[in-house]
């Protein structure tokens, strides 16, 4: 089966300052992989340019075999490939269930789509079920803007895979979010997320959290990939170690956290 | 040969008086980033003022070279009264508000101060022509050209010399550079930035209103004066550039020379050049040809 | 169920029709020249809920204009409705070219290049004489189908047309601002980046919107050229384009209903202004703008949904 994603010697310089470098990564579709680093990493970089926002200076991204390198957020959303944001970027001065309805309405297929009512009954029940899936239909009335930091991170990551996208990228799910809640919405997303097969690629700074949900980790210094693997080897790694978690987890309270929510 | 002087005599007149008109406009849009639509009415009062007291002042039969400084006395008295109430009684208000909005609230300032000018003046029409008759002509080859309007060029370059300086030479004119790039950073720096906008606001509407007292002595003044103006000044502030006296300069000379070659060559394009021009920079620079504001564009 | 807002539409077109037998010939006048103006204030609406304002819709009113008047001029064609399409199709077109360079602009900048877009043809129109210059042309009279009415008839008739293409503008305008791609106004708006990692170009939603404005601008001018039997190059001058905008400020954007109903108003207080007291008009004009934009941001139908909705 070939790699649903791959990325081969992609590089991005801003002028003198190198924000990534000799990036070469293949990801078997279905999997969950983590991508960790300290700020400035390249982690973000990383997301930009798969996703099209940024134009890599070297390098190539093929989705599903197909070269994507030169395309733009636009036309990368409509083949497959969705993210969510570090910031959740949602509408905020329409409601919740707006929101939803927006991103539905715009994934529907079939010529004229978007010409079509945006209100009709069966788009306003999906968007409804996706509500209650993430849930979040506590809220679908209220205006986005007033929505507190964890819903606007699952709204977000809701209207992303509105499209049923073959490939997630979720920029920080759990930064913002208070230590409680984080695990409450990872098992909301993954489990939403993997249901349909989806592949993830989820940026974290928690490591509890990459090493509880991911398949595989990357680990991301000075721009580049510095360990690839199974958590538990990335993780125990003694350059990530140096560059990345600091030193060994301490596996104390947050454990006892963990397990309450498994 | 002849008419490539014209056009070029002709240009120049033509674009000191629109830099002179201009710069007020950039200088507020490049500080406040606000588009003033009302600094038509500036011009527009400062015309009618200086219209009123040259009359006063000639029928007081007191002798031609005082009539300038008459003229300068109305323009800081207009721009200071008007500037200053529009900026503390009204622009305090709406500072932070989105660009167009505030567009649109000079706009509304703009159409209550030409029925001022109305209900002040009247209809009727103002002549001040004694200040551009008293230099006379002077004969250059085969045209004869207005001293005044050659008082006009030199007048511009000191202005432009005098903005120039007063930007980059002073103290407060590097402030004032400071909150053009970039106004948050000022105000870390501890820049009262309230200030620098009240001040510059002020010099900007007396810029305008100068601008209109020493247009007086050329034109009739009558009322939709400024109606005309503030769209031409548009179009010299958007070519250039806001916030840059450079660019109000050169924005000037090109509209002026443009429209001074299309009289001269083919009147029926003289108003369509200098927009087409309008629209070809901001189609390449939306920025202005010398501003270094990013433009807002995907 | 059908919409209430159509509903609403066909019960104030028909008021409108039966209003006209006993309206005298200047209100029927007065309110023509409302519709006709609501009609380009729809496009702006579009446009402002999209976060744009344009400065210039006066070259789409200015091109249905005069693209009637010299099609009478040059090819003898009266009949209304011929000219309505004619000169709605004109503008759009000239909206879809404009709007190649438009669309890609925001804010400041998207006001003053449309701003300028106008003013150029109003340059051509002030200079051409063949085009009638400063004086502008005169429309002869239209006729409809063959009936050439003339006098009050005329006005009426022109009436009549003018309310049958305000209701039909009006309902396309609402069933588009229903439609997915029509509530992408607020979206592009709020956050235009969120919306292209949706899947969907914003500067295509733009350039949509663009050429709607014109043509409705457009049939707006046409209109109004019958109905006053001349045309002139102010039509296209920025204070027109000024003017449309004020409308749509104090009309308010909640309704497609909203631009008539401000439109009326407008021309109601102006006409009354003017004949009153006309060196205090723009004074007015300009408090009341103020007044909306800093107290009353969602404009009359703002009022007015506030008062059913306490009701």
């Amino acid at each position: 089966m070939a790699p649903i994603l791959e990325v081969h010697e992609l590089g991005k310089t801003f002028g003198s300052i190198t924000a990534a470098r000799d990036i070469t990564v293949a990801v078997p579709a279905g999997q969950t992989l983590g991508i960790i680093g300290a700020n400035g990493a390249g982690k973000t970089t990383f997301v930009n340019l798969i996703t099209g926002y940024l134009k890599p200076s070297t390098g190539r991204i093929l989705f599903e075999r197909r070269d994507i390198t030169d395309l733009s957020p636009r036309e990368i959303t409509r083949l497959g490939v969705c993210r969510s944001f570090q910031v959740p970027q949602v509408f905020p001065t329409i409601s919740v269930l707006d929101n939803m309805a927006i991103a539905l309405g715009i994934a529907r297929r079939g010529a004229g789509a978007l010409w079509r009512p945006l209100r009709s009954r069966r788009l306003v029940e999906d968007a409804g079920a996706i509500l209650e899936r993430y849930r979040i239909a506590d809220y679908r009335d209220a205006l986005a803007s007033t929505l507190p930091q964890g819903v606007r991170k699952l709204l977000d990551i809701a209207m992303a895979v509105a499209a049923e996208p073959r490939i997630v990228l979720l920029d920080e799910p759990t930064s913002g979010i208070s230590v409680e809640e984080k695990y409450e919405i990872m098992e909301v997303v993954v489990g939403a997320l993997r249901a349909s097969g989806l592949t993830i690629l989820f940026v974290e700074h928690d490591m509890e959290i990459v090493e509880r949900y991911a398949d595989r980790v990357l680990a991301f210094y000075d721009g580049t990939v510095i360990a690839d693997g199974p958590p538990d080897e990335v993780l125990h790694d003694e350059k990530v170690k140096q560059f990345v978690v600091g030193e060994t987890l301490h596996r104390t309270a947050r454990q006892g956290a963990a397990a309450a929510h498994a | 040969m002849l008419t490539a002087f014209a056009i070029l005599i002709d240009g120049l007149v033509y674009a000191s008086w629109l830099f002179i008109v201009a710069i007020g406009l950039s200088l507020i849009f490049g500080v406040m980033k606000i588009l003033n639509v009302a600094h038509g009415a500036f011009y527009a009062f400062g015309a009618y003022g200086a219209a009123t007291l040259v009359g006063l002042y000639f029928e007081a039969g007191l002798p031609v070279a005082g009539a300038f400084a008459a003229m300068l006395l109305a323009a800081v008295l207009i721009g200071v009264i008007l500037g200053g109430i529009l900026e503390r009684g009204l622009l305090r208000r709406v500072y932070g508000r989105d660009e167009v909005i505030v567009l649109l609230v000079t706009y509304a300032v703009f159409l209550i101060l030409e029925d001022v000018l109305l209900l002040i003046w009247g209809a009727d029409s103002y002549f001040a022509y004694q200040p551009y008759v008293a230099l006379g002509n002077v004969v250059v080859g085969e045209m004869i050209i207005s001293t005044y309007d050659l008082g006009l060029i030199a007048l511009a370059g000191l202005t432009a010399i005098g903005a120039w300086w007063g930007l980059n030479r002073t103290r407060s004119g590097k402030l004032l550079i400071a909150v053009i790039h970039d106004r948050e950073m000022s105000t870390t720096l501890g820049i009262n930035v309230t200030a620098v906008f009240a001040i510059t606001f002020v010099i900007g509407a007396v810029l305008g209103a100068f601008g209109g007292a020493f247009t007086a002595p050329k034109i009739s003044v009558t009322p939709g004066l400024g109606v005309e103006v503030i769209v031409i000044a548009f179009a010299v502030v958007a070519i250039g550039g806001m916030g840059s006296v450079a660019g109000a300069l050169i924005g000037s000379v090109i509209v002026g020379l443009c429209r001074a070659a299309a009289v001269h060559l083919l009147p029926e394009v003289e108003l369509f050049v200098i927009y087409a021009v309008m629209a070809l920079v901001l189609a390449f620079r939306p920025q202005g040809l010398f501003s270094r504001a990013e433009a807002r564009k995907i | 169920m059908p919409d209430r807002t159509l509903l609403l539409l066909c019960a104030i077109f028909a008021a409108a029709v039966a209003v006209s037998f006993v309206m005298p010939s200047w209100a029927v006048f007065l309110t023509t020249i409302a519709v006709a103006k609501a009609l380009v204030v729809l496009g702006l609406m579009i446009l402002w809920r999209t976060g744009l304002v344009s400065f210039g819709q006066a070259l789409y009113f200015g091109a249905g204009g005069y693209a009637a008047g010299l099609a009478g001029r040059w090819l003898g064609l009266t009949d209304a409705i011929a000219l309505c399409l004619l000169g709605a199709i004109a503008a759009a077109l000239i909206a879809w070219v404009v709007g190649l360079l438009l669309a890609r602009y925001r804010e400041i900048f998207f006001a003053m290049l449309s701003l300028a877009f106008s003013m150029i043809l109003y340059g051509v129109l002030v200079k051409s004489e063949a085009l009638g210059s400063t004086d502008g042309i005169n429309i002869a009279s239209a006729t409809f189908l063959g009936y050439a009415p003339s006098g009050p008839a005329q006005v009426v008739s022109v009436y009549l047309l003018t309310v049958l293409a305000g209701l039909i503008a009006a309902s396309v305008v609402h069933v588009f601002l229903q439609s997915t791609i029509g509530q992408l106004t607020a979206p592009i708006r709020d956050n235009e980046i969120r919306v292209e990692y949706l899947g969907v170009s914003a500067r295509a939603v733009v350039h949509l919107e663009v050429v709607i404005a014109g043509a409705l601008a457009g049939a707006g001018g046409v209109l109004t050229a019958l109905a006053v039997g001349h045309i002139d190059p102010e039509m296209a001058y920025w204070t027109t384009s000024g003017g449309f905008v004020f409308v749509t400020i104090l009309a308010g954007t909640g309704s497609v209903i909203a631009p008539f109903l401000g439109s009326l108003l407008f021309e109601m207080v102006r006409s009354f202004a003017m004949a009153y007291a006309p060196e205090t008009w723009q004074l007015m004009l300009g408090a009341a703008l103020l007044v909306t934009i800093l107290f009353f941001p969602g404009g009359l139908w703002s009022l007015f949904e506030r008062r059913r909705a306490r009701a």
